[in-house]
């Protein structure tokens, strides 16, 4: 699989960090496994509080990518906050459903999402957002 | 020869889960990323959290469903949960019986959901002794390779 690491990065430069957004355990490793054979250096989170919780503390994410359906804070809403945060507005949000709606898919790409993937998410998804979403 | 009769072992017990419908390609994706990207456990790792995860979930539907009044909402928010994680890891029989689970569902009947919660609950059960045989099989491999070296 190609590796995200080298695109447009220096030689010895860190790997992307992604915080990937789950409550789901199962979609949680399945999402960073194939993250991490992109070799992004990756954080799973099971909530959007958390996540904000995360982006507090850590500077230097290059990427969000979150499921659409969790409680209490949903990907839609963790993406509005994120993009509302003058901090934390220029990381690309990605967002990933298992059900396929369109007024859902605009909502978020109209509201700042770089990308909306149908689950199960597949290592070609991944390929697509390193060249797509990391320039 | 031992080493060779587990690895045929298990590539006939992989053959006959895809032959089956038991697994789809999204399981095979899983293992090719966990051969090619040096993964190790990957797949033993995905494959026991969903055994772990969809035993919960069916306990959980079991109970809604033995209520007086029936939360068809609660029972089908798990069934979708449920469908979701069987997509992920590629348990293409289970994915597809929650998808007429789901069906039950929004017909708000008691019987359907018990129905196929019986047809889940025995698919789940096929499939986690397939996926606990498999996992033995790879340990008992990785045992003997360890020993040869």
């Amino acid at each position: 699989m190609a590796s995200c690491r080298s695109l447009g990065g220096e030689i010895g430069a860190p790997a992307p960090h992604v915080l990937a957004v789950d409550d789901s355990s199962v979609d949680r490793a399945v999402i960073s496994g194939i993250l991490r054979s992109s070799q992004f250096r990756v954080t799973a989170v099971d909530s959007g509080k958390r996540a904000l919780e995360l982006l507090g503390s850590e500077p230097n994410v290059s990427m969000i990518i979150t499921d659409y359906w969790m409680p209490e804070m949903t990907g839609y809403e963790l993406l509005k906050k994120v993009k509302e945060s003058s901090s934390l507005k220029e990381i690309p949000v990605v967002i990933m459903s298992s059900e396929n709606v369109p007024t859902r898919i605009n909502m978020c790409l109209e509201e700042g999402a770089e990308d909306f993937l149908l689950k199960p998410v597949q290592p070609s998804d991944v390929s697509r957002l390193c060249s797509r979403v990391l320039r | 020869m031992a080493g060779a009769a587990l690895r045929d072992q298990l590539s006939a017990l992989l053959s006959s889960m895809f032959s089956q419908g038991l697994v789809d390609e999204q399981f095979e994706q899983l293992q090719m990323l966990q051969d090619e990207g040096g993964t190790p456990g990957f797949v033993a790792e995905v494959v026991t959290l969903f055994c772990d995860d969809a035993e919960r979930i069916i306990a959980e539907i079991a109970t809604l469903l033995e209520q007086p009044i029936v939360s068809f909402d609660k029972v089908d928010a798990f069934v979708h949960q449920l469908k979701g994680s069987s997509a992920s890891v590629g348990a293409q029989k289970v994915k597809f019986t929650c998808m007429q689970f789901r069906q039950f569902c929004q017909e708000k009947s008691r019987d359907g959901c018990l129905m196929a919660l019986a047809v889940v609950r025995n698919e789940f059960y096929d499939l986690r002794n397939k996926f606990q045989t498999m996992l033995q099989l790879e340990q008992q491999i990785q045992a003997y390779d360890h020993k040869q070296q």
